[in-house]
């Protein structure tokens, strides 16, 4: 098949069946333009070469800091922004190049839920119309009656009172608001929804309504969720894989519990490290990274992680390193899985928390 | 005698239509010199009306703060415009949470540092910038001398957040008061800064009231916390007597509600805690507990009486009719 026949190298993660959406080798550079001519004078290397999949029914979370390219990943996948390179296959269809014209029915299959319930609903529109546009614009409701039927079940689905259709978004608080945007994602009857830090703003108890909806609506729809999120509790607690990005790359994918197990690379290990946990006088071994992320104008050569990261030795510095399988479906982009397991401080299987 | 005392505070704001917000009702709590408290409840229960009240940085009207607030036995309440001002930024300081909004755009770094100091302990303009750079030393910015003569936009947000703290510890303050230091910054820059304070509190020997949401971080800093609900304290304890024996149903469900890290390797439970529910509006005078409408376990009692803050446990408070009383020594 052409697809395949990409650029691109195969995707070395992917399984035997067909994934429901594969992503290979996707790069989106933003060009800097600066002076009176507006000439380009250099690139945000924002997303630079992003492989994975996502299977029927599945979530795959996609972790990192802010400005490691997760967000674009999203929005380039949603064809909101066009790649600026490699293939977007969902269901065996590249979707990466189609017309706006053709895009359209696609679109329909992938949901999004965005961070901000404040800002990403129209605030003159009633609920109503904001969940009859998705319906309406995919020409899914036969007439009236179905269209009132499928705004009653999407109300029901989310679990918001039928009568609220008749209201507008500002009556609502932060959690339901954000209920009427997964509502929005599912209008169109999607196979894949985007979650673009979908409860990152939302306060703990609210947090807990909505995840678990999500959860829910996974399991009951059959939906494949691709979790955006920089909340490694939450993501541990729903996921099923996870991706960790640094600097527009992905550095470690795998299984959740083999990940939060034993990261295999530095910057996954750190970051767990990192995250403040809710039990006092628990001593954990802390990994205090040193610096800021560097700036993806100008990444740095040979690992990106290198100029923060505890165990670099010189062969970083000059060569980058490509994903490799340390485990089944356990892949991470990290030299030290090279040396003799004696000399590799991540080669253990131990746990870093209990 | 406790650094800071509050007691009953009451901070009201008067709406548009003509109604009372009652942002906080009745909170009183005390910090005692080099502790570290912090103050935890979801948006809207008043946790940041509470620490600008202290500092008396709400505007009146339409604010209106009531009770008393004592610091070292003074009543802030009470004071003069001028006596206050001669206060903040010097006895007690403030960091925010926005270190890019907090900061002034046109101002040097060292400038923002040292105007404190100038002002407060006056100092010349050299000996400030030279006690600036000595700031940006202490919270660990690299190359002080070249940062001191940069502008806000020239770091980047963890930097910022470092030079918020040199502002806040510049004139060796008794009294810190964090408004989610940590929530607009990356986990491994959170993590510095936590580093940071934690250290900086060893070496300073400031007291520190920590307001944020965030379990994890309270956790790892407080010494003792206060939840608030609805503009009320409904539970006060040791943090780990809190994290391990809480007392009120909102903190055991704030605590059953937040995933912990590692939970996919000890198997536990797959569905978070729900707390089912709103916040109440606070525009209306409760009566009753102010949990009664989302508590699994209210009955008509609570619905009606208030339930008073009681020791529940040594050290431990919490407002609830129902909640298990352990011996307490008198």
């Amino acid at each position: 098949m052409s697809m395949t026949m990409g650029r691109s190298p195969a995707n070395p993660s992917a399984p035997a069946g067909r994934p429901l959406l594969e992503v290979n080798d996707l790069k989106k550079h933003f060009p800097i333009k600066a002076g009176f001519f507006g000439g380009k004078t250099g690139n945000v290397y924002a997303v630079d070469g992003v492989t994975f999949h996502i299977n029927k029914g599945e979530t795959l979370s996609l972790v990192g800091e802010s400005g490691c390219g997760k967000s674009t990943v999203g929005k380039t996948l949603l064809r909101l922004y066009n790649p600026t390179d490699g293939q977007v296959v969902l269901d065996g269809q590249r979707i990466d190049d189609l017309s706006e014209g053709k895009l359209r029915p696609v679109r329909r299959r992938i949901g999004v839920v965005f961070q901000d319930p404040f800002s990403s609903l129209n605030p003159r529109m009633r609920v109503r119309d904001l969940l009859a546009e998705p319906i309406r614009n995919y020409g899914l409701a036969k007439n009236g009656a179905d269209l009132q039927a499928r705004l009653d079940k999407l109300m029901d689905t989310v679990r918001l009172p039928r009568d609220a259709v008749n209201r507008f978004p500002h009556e609502f608080s932060g959690g339901q608001r954000q209920r009427i945007c997964i509502a929005r994602a599912l209008a169109g009857e999607p196979e894949l929804i985007i979650c673009d830090e979908a409860v990152s703003a939302l306060d703990v108890s609210v947090k807990a309504q909505i995840v678990n909806l999500l959860q829910d609506l996974q399991k009951d729809l059959g939906l494949a969720l691709l979790f955006i999120s920089h909340d490694l509790a939450i993501v541990e607690h729903m996921t099923h894989r996870v991706a960790v990005m640094y600097l527009g790359k992905i550095v470690e994918i795998a299984p959740k519990r083999s990940l939060f197990a034993a990261p295999k690379h530095p910057y996954t290990e750190a970051l767990l490290s990192a995250v403040p946990v809710p039990s006092p006088g628990q001593a954990r071994k802390r990994i205090i990274l040193k610096g800021d992320v560097p700036s993806p104008i100008k990444p740095p050569k040979g690992c990106r992680f290198h100029t923060r990261c505890p165990y670099a030795f010189d062969r970083c510095r000059v060569d980058e390193p490509r994903l490799q399988q340390t485990s089944p479906e356990h892949w991470s982009a990290c030299h030290l899985h090279d040396l003799p397991a004696a000399e590799n401080p991540l080669a253990r299987d131990t746990v870093l928390y209990s | 005698m406790a650094l800071l005392e509050v007691d009953n505070l009451q901070t009201h704001f008067r709406t548009p239509d003509g109604g009372v917000n009652r942002a906080v009702d009745g909170l009183s709590f005390s910090v005692e010199a080099g502790e570290t408290v912090a103050i935890v409840g979801e948006s809207g229960c008043g946790k940041s009306v509470t620490s600008m009240s202290i500092l008396r940085l709400i505007p009146e009207p339409p604010g209106k703060i009531a009770g008393q607030i004592r610091f070292n036995g003074k009543n802030l309440l009470e004071m003069s415009d001028r006596e206050m001002r001669a206060i903040r930024g010097n006895e007690i300081s403030m960091i925010f949470q926005e270190p890019m909004t907090s900061l002034n755009p046109v101002l040097s770094i060292g400038n923002q540092i040292g105007e404190a100091l100038v002002l407060h302990q006056g100092l010349s303009k050299r000996e400030a910038e030279a006690k600036a750079v000595e700031m940006l030393t202490l919270v660990g910015i690299p190359a002080p001398d070249k940062r001191v003569k940069e502008y806000p936009h020239q770091l980047s947000g963890g930097m910022r957040q470092r030079v918020m703290i040199a502002i806040a510890l510049a004139c060796n303050p008794k009294l810190l008061i964090a408004d989610e230091p940590t929530t607009a910054l990356d986990v491994t820059i959170q993590a510095q800064i936590l580093d940071l304070m934690r250290d900086l509190k060893h070496r300073v020997g400031a007291a520190i009231v920590l307001i944020t949401h965030d379990l994890g971080v309270v956790a790892e800093v407080a010494e003792r916390v206060i939840v608030m609900y609805a503009g009320r304290k409904v539970e006060e304890a040791p943090v780990g007597e809190l994290f391990n024996n809480p007392k009120h149903p909102y903190t055991k469900g704030l605590l059953g509600a937040v995933p912990k890290l590692g939970s996919s390797l000890t198997g536990e439970s797959t569905r978070l805690a729900e707390i089912p529910g709103l916040v109440p509006s606070l525009k209306n005078k409760i009566q009753g507990c102010v949990f009664a409408g989302r508590c699994p376990e209210a009955t008509e009692l609570c619905r009606e009486i208030n339930p008073a803050l009681e020791l529940k446990a040594p050290r431990h408070q919490a407002a609830c009719h129902y909640a298990t009383k352990e011996a307490v020594a008198a």
